[in-house]
């Protein structure tokens, strides 16, 4: 699975970046940046709920393209 | 169970249920308003979910008891329909039209994955009328607005949320104004963003 | 900006243009003879079409230099009826290409349009102008009413005057546009699949593009490739501008040396850069001028054709000013829906005012290049990626005036006005904050 931001929905709230650490880090203004967008299969449940509490929808979760 | 206890009972989670919604809102308001904290941001949004489903909770409670009541005749139907009870018409009505929002606002917050964001959205901001409607029927029904103490906490109530949400207006107002100067008008959304950044350290 | 008739290096869009006023009908089949098309078009003849698109090896001439072929093919491909859209936005400020082929040789880029919707099987044809351009949209109306002596069945063919910004041509903001929405990009995180305009695929494509169309149209991919490089070929239209006596629109075969098409326009003995591509582009420093330009030996120097802009810099003004100026530009154009960009371009700016107008310490360097990192690729168009090109490049290249101003403060040529045309008054470099000027007293 890959994380993928949609960079105009996003409102930076940051929840993702509190909630999903190791992939998503917050710039200054407080909006996403992807470090990893793989997501390692330990860390599944957790990319899911942070695509989950996004308020705009914003973090998705793809499948991995082959 | 005494005859009177099911009055007691309603009264009392009607009170607590005031008072969570109270907390709600003003949760509500941080999150959108992006306050600062030293905790993650989905802690307050997650706190602001968990009081408003225990809000919920305590206005099913105080619905029902009021509901079985003998004392008091309402209708089933007086509970989402506005006007139709018996018993204090006008208190049951705006009761009701509050009950009816917050139901709206929790269906369509527990169907948010499945929903347009701006459904959801639009939905959310009715949300804004839960507490006036339960401020306004707190005030026209209760027995209890005879007492200082209720009157005490109606207004503690008042001033949380008043505060709240001149905070938030305080903040987009600032943020507008020190947006920076597109030619196009930025998405409103963002704005509330600009609050939190340390752009131009 | 003056449209001179220097002569160019080479013409095939611009030949016939001889005179005063624009080419009608009568002039520009004189000149190119009619457009080989049938009156019923079948498959047969739309994959001949589309083979010799592909042949030609035809890149698009609005920036992103995509193969025009593959744009069509997945058009024709998709099913339903496409829509045409002929990007003629040109929000680029430098930039008069576009513009000047609407004005002068119509016929070509609508025989361009006709050609493409006819072998994609389109039922519309719309041409996509900036509103502010009202001439432009009555000379259209003018030229598609002489079109209608045309011997083969023309698609349906309407001017639409949309919000002229920037932002506006980019080519999904251009589609949600038209439809009637906020001229505005869209997330597309596959590029792969195509525009839709409701439920019909659309297919945009530069004005210039539809111009060479038409010249394939007639006389095939082998002559296109007859000039130019083999990897991008045919001819390419820049806007020269800047420090140079014949500033204007030139016809370039592509793999020529910058420095011969910045010399066709009478430069200033003493040239410090060449800002190539647009505002979003790269500069290019005088001692890479003999770099041919086409898409290999630009991008040697990190640059591209990008939409033919090429912006020439004298050597006493100073590059961090102008870049300064474009980039505040450029953070005011943000479409303000992505958080990097819109945040982000204004930092950029300011982080510049202060190497341009301050005392820039060795740390305000490392922040302005810590946040060029952080903002490009972030937003959902190529917006900030474009800005960020241009501070990069423009540090690179201006290397010397950036160890300048970090040891002495502003530079002799950064108190001179700037140059690179900046549109309205409202984007004009901002005057100089008082945290500045504390700074700049005498020792």
């Amino acid at each position: 699975m890959r994380l993928q931001l949609d960079p105009s929905a996003c409102d930076g709230f940051g929840f993702c970046t509190g909630l999903l650490g190791e992939l998503v880090a917050g710039d200054e203004w407080g909006f996403p940046i992807i470090k990893e967008a793989s997501v390692p299969a330990e860390l599944e449940s957790y990319a899911r709920q942070a695509a989950k509490a996004c308020p705009r929808k914003a973090l998705r979760l793809v499948r991995e393209r082959a | 169970m005494q005859q009177a206890d099911l009055w007691y009972l309603s009264r009392a989670t009607g009170v607590v249920a005031l008072v969570l919604l109270t907390a709600t809102t003003f949760l509500g308001v941080l999150v959108a308003g992006r306050a600062k904290s030293k905790l993650p941001s989905f802690v307050r949004a997650d706190a602001h979910r968990y009081i408003s489903a225990v809000t919920v909770a305590f206005l099913a409670v105080h619905v029902i008891t009021a509901l079985l009541d003998p004392y008091v005749n309402v209708g089933w139907a007086a509970v989402v329909v506005p006007l139709t009870s018996s018993y204090e018409r006008g208190g049951i009505a705006i009761g009701a039209v509050g009950a009816d929002v917050l139901l709206a606002v929790g269906i369509s917050s527990a169907l948010r994955t499945r929903l347009p964001a701006r459904v959801w959205r639009a939905v959310h901001w009715a949300a804004y009328l839960c507490w006036p409607t339960a401020i306004a029927h707190a005030l026209a029904m209760g027995p209890d607005t005879r007492f200082a103490w209720a009157r005490c906490l109606v207004a503690a109530c008042a001033l949380v949320v008043f505060g709240g949400v001149a905070w938030r207006v305080a903040r987009t107002v600032n943020a507008r104004s020190a947006r920076p100067h597109t030619e196009l008008e930025p998405r409103r959304s963002l704005l509330a963003a600009m609050s939190t950044g340390d752009a131009n350290k | 900006m003056t449209i001179v008739d220097v002569r160019p290096t080479t013409m095939r869009l611009l030949s016939g243009l001889g005179g005063t006023g624009a080419a009608d009908l009568t002039t520009h089949l004189a000149t190119h003879g009619p457009l080989p098309v049938p009156s019923r078009p079948s498959p047969r003849w739309q994959e001949a079409v589309l083979d010799e698109v592909e042949s030609s090896g035809l890149a698009g001439r609005g920036g992103a230099g995509f193969p025009t072929y593959r744009k069509m093919r997945a058009a024709r491909q998709s099913g339903a009826k496409p829509v045409v859209l002929v990007n003629a936005m040109e929000g680029e400020p430098a930039s008069g290409k576009d513009h000047y082929l609407l004005t002068f040789v119509p016929h070509l880029v609508l025989d361009g349009a006709d050609l493409v919707a006819l072998a994609v099987g389109a039922s519309t044809i719309v041409i996509c102008v900036p509103a502010e351009r009202q001439a432009l949209v009555a000379r259209l109306q003018q030229a598609l009413a002489e079109r209608r002596s045309l011997p083969y069945k023309r698609p349906n063919c309407e001017v639409k005057a949309l919000p002229g910004h920037y932002i506006g041509g980019e080519e999904s903001a251009l589609v949600s546009a038209v439809a009637g929405k906020a001229s505005v990009p869209q997330f597309r995180p596959d590029k792969s699949v195509g525009l839709r305009l409701g439920r019909q695929p659309a297919l945009v494509h530069n004005t210039e593009t539809f111009a060479h169309l038409a010249l394939i149209g007639r006389h095939g991919a082998q002559w296109f490739r007859q000039m130019g490089e083999p990897d991008a070929p045919g001819t390419s239209l820049v806007t020269i501008s800047g420090a140079v006596r014949h500033p204007g629109i030139l016809e370039v075969e592509t793999g020529r040396p910058l420095e011969d098409i910045v010399a066709a326009a009478r430069p200033v003995p003493n040239v410090q850069a060449v800002l190539v591509g647009g505002y979003g582009g790269t500069w290019v420093s005088a001692d890479n001028l003999s770099v041919p330009f086409g898409r290999q030996g630009l991008k040697t120097v990190g640059a591209a054709m990008g939409a033919g802009v090429l912006f020439v810099l004298a050597g006493g003004s100073c590059g961090l000013l102008e870049t300064e100026r474009i980039a505040r530009y450029l953070a005011g154009e943000s479409a303000g829906q992505c958080g990097p960009c819109l945040f982000g371009l204004p930092a950029l700016a300011d982080d510049l005012e202060l190497m341009v107008r301050g005392q820039p310490q060795p740390k305000d360097l490392q922040r302005l290049r810590a946040r060029c990192g952080l903002v490009a690729g972030r937003g959902a168009c190529g917006h900030p990626d474009g800005a960020v090109r241009l501070v990069n490049s423009a540090l690179d290249v201006f290397q010397a005036d950036v160890n300048y101003h970090m040891d002495y403060g502003p530079c002799p040529g950064s108190r001179l006005p700037a140059t690179a045309p900046v549109p309205s008054l409202f984007h004009q470099a901002r005057p100089v904050p008082s945290r500045f000027t504390r700074n700049m007293e005498p020792a």
